[in-house]
């Protein structure tokens, strides 16, 4: 049942996140964005990642994307024109991709204890265990992350206003 | 197996009979809509089909099915039919995890009122919530009329700003229960202090505050009056649904009442103490319900004595006898067979606390007259946000004093 759960969603996300690079129009690619986001979020239920799954949609495919859909609504942007003809994209994009390829590789094979995961085997994800985690173990990066997204939106209201005055 | 194979079959029935009962109301939510507003303004509101208009819900949908089902040519056609779609299913997504009542046990069954029993409930509906705009504001834009466009553009940006507040002020009642797990948090409400106030988060959590925090925001992620701007007719035509036909539009209609079903019953489930009756059992909290459809047998009899039009004769004793029959099963329940009256009187308390709540809905559609744009953001951002964060701040305070 998970395998087959898995399976479907797995192939959804791929389909969306291609479907995403191959839409002309913004608002199919922000809607297959939206997909991706959904479909992952059914992967990390599948793997017993409660409060990341419910997250994920609560903060990327609720708020997130719902700010992108409304810029693209609001500015009305068009389809786009001739999308494969810029020529750095085309020389960079295979080196590019490579180099990732080799960086995710690098840094899975490096994992202390690495193994694969099983369906049902992670149990720790609900949310009284991530609260934990953060404001124990992981308190200083937590608290250094808040304050960097303080500082984000204290630039992007300065931005803002200079444009207005 | 056969374990797997009970439990698939107690699910599809549960679901069988919810999908029924969710149907039927929002349904009939309509007509109490329209009969409730009527009867505000002094009017006596749909009449003709069926005795008092009771079978206009019927003649709605027959209305809306045989309408031309129309799709201009101007708009994008795969999301002008996604959007409807999307908002009914988001919707309708949510009362899955919603409780409606005590574990209860048929034929040695024992079985949850209610569907999915998850330890992210309170979560999942906050994120279908919000998932719920997509459909509004993709149907605004896919009609490619600017007046529907408007009506997206405004509902995309009231219900991100009124989330926040809505969040945090569900946050409150969540420190008090230490869960996310609806019926664990209605567990925790159940009881009385000093004998007689009950022990729900609105009264011994203090969270009167808090409450009318998430209701008033919830009136704003409904998009109900007084916030319906998505839907402003004297500005927008119609909002986000002007191009929309038949059952299309019927779809937007049903993800609106639906989405103030799911609302109340979540006020219901964190303030208010769930199912748990407001009289404590001592009191005789088994036969209030009983009482309760007496008295109105009672009113109905005394009326269809006294009619004022024919055919009140026959169908008021009618209803009578069917409320009469209902409190004779509610006092079975109190004396005969204990294990039906808990789970009878859980889904009685539940469904009235609901129904209170969307009275207050339509109560509040009949009297109030709509916000400008910029109150409605100023209040969200200046008033409501403030206030939730505070209420969760002193909630937060007290939970930790209290150890």
């Amino acid at each position: 049942m998970d395998l087959i759960l898995f399976i479907i969603f797995a192939m959804f996300a791929v389909a969306s996140a291609l479907a995403l690079i191959f839409q002309t129009h913004p608002v199919n690619s922000a809607l297959s964005l939206i997909g991706v986001m959904v479909s992952l979020a059914v992967l990390y239920l599948l793997l017993g990642a409660e409060f990341i799954a419910a997250a994920q949609l609560v903060v990327y495919a609720g708020a997130i994307m719902v700010l992108f859909l409304f810029v693209i609504m609001l500015l009305n942007a068009g389809e786009e024109r001739n999308p494969w003809k810029a020529p750095i994209m085309a020389r960079l994009a295979a080196p590019v991709l490579l180099w990732l390829a080799a960086c995710a590789v690098y840094v899975i094979l490096g994992l202390p204890g690495y193994k694969s995961v099983s369906f049902g085997a992670f149990t720790a994800g609900g949310p009284k265990e991530i609260g934990m985690a953060i404001f124990t173990k992981y308190l200083l990066p937590f608290e250094v992350t808040s304050v960097l997204i303080l500082i984000a939106i204290v630039g992007a209201m300065v931005l803002a206003r200079k444009e207005i005055d | 197996m056969e374990l797997l194979g009970n439990f698939f079959v107690i699910t599809l029935v549960k679901t069988g009979l919810v999908a029924f009962i969710l149907l039927t109301t929002l349904a009939y939510l309509q007509w109490i809509e329209r009969k409730v507003i009527a009867h505000v303004q002094a009017r006596v509101g749909p009449y003709r089909v069926g005795p008092h208009g009771l079978l206009q819900p019927l003649a709605d949908v027959v209305k809306l099915m045989t309408k031309e089902d129309l799709i201009p040519d101007h708009v994008n056609p795969f999301f002008y039919v996604l959007a409807p779609f999307m908002a009914v299913a988001l919707a309708l997504t949510n009362i899955a995890v919603i409780p409606f009542g005590p574990a209860i046990e048929i034929f040695g069954h024992k079985t949850n009122l209610g569907l999915a029993d998850i330890n992210i409930g309170v979560l999942l509906i906050l994120a279908v919530s919000s998932l719920g705009v997509y459909g509004i504001a993709l149907g605004g834009w896919a009609s490619n009329n600017k007046y529907a466009l408007m009506g997206g553009l405004r509902s995309s940006a009231q219900m991100i700003s009124y989330e926040l507040p809505m969040t945090l002020a569900i946050a409150a009642p969540l420190l008090l229960s230490n869960s996310l797990n609806l019926r664990e948090i209605v567990d925790t409400q159940s009881g009385y202090v000093l004998g007689f106030i009950p022990n729900w988060n609105v009264f011994t959590g203090g969270q009167i505050f808090g409450f009318l925090l998430f209701m008033i925001a919830a009136f704003a992620e409904t998009n109900r009056i007084p916030f319906d701007l998505p839907e402003a007719e004297n500005e927008l035509v119609a909002g986000f649904h002007t191009e929309y036909s038949s059952m299309k539009f019927a779809g937007f209609f049903m993800a609106e009442y639906a989405n103030m079903i799911t609302v109340c019953s979540v006020a219901t489930l964190l303030f208010l103490g769930g199912w748990h009756s407001p009289v404590p059992s001592e009191a005789g909290s088994g036969i209030v319900a009983a009482l309760i459809f007496f008295g109105a047998a009672a009113i109905l009899f005394f009326h269809a004595m006294h009619a004022a039009r024919p055919f009140d004769k026959i169908t008021f004793p009618v209803f009578g006898l069917i409320f009469g029959a209902l409190g004779a099963v509610f006092l079975a329940g109190a004396f005969v067979w204990p294990a039906l009256g808990a789970a009878l009187n859980g889904l009685f308390w539940y469904a009235a606390k609901t129904l209170a709540l969307l009275f207050v809905f339509i109560w509040i559609r009949a009297t109030l007259p709509r916000f400008r744009y910029d109150q409605l953001m100023r209040f969200a951002w200046l008033f409501m946000f403030p206030a939730a964060l505070l209420n969760m701040l002193i909630t937060a305070l007290f939970v930790a004093l209290k150890g």
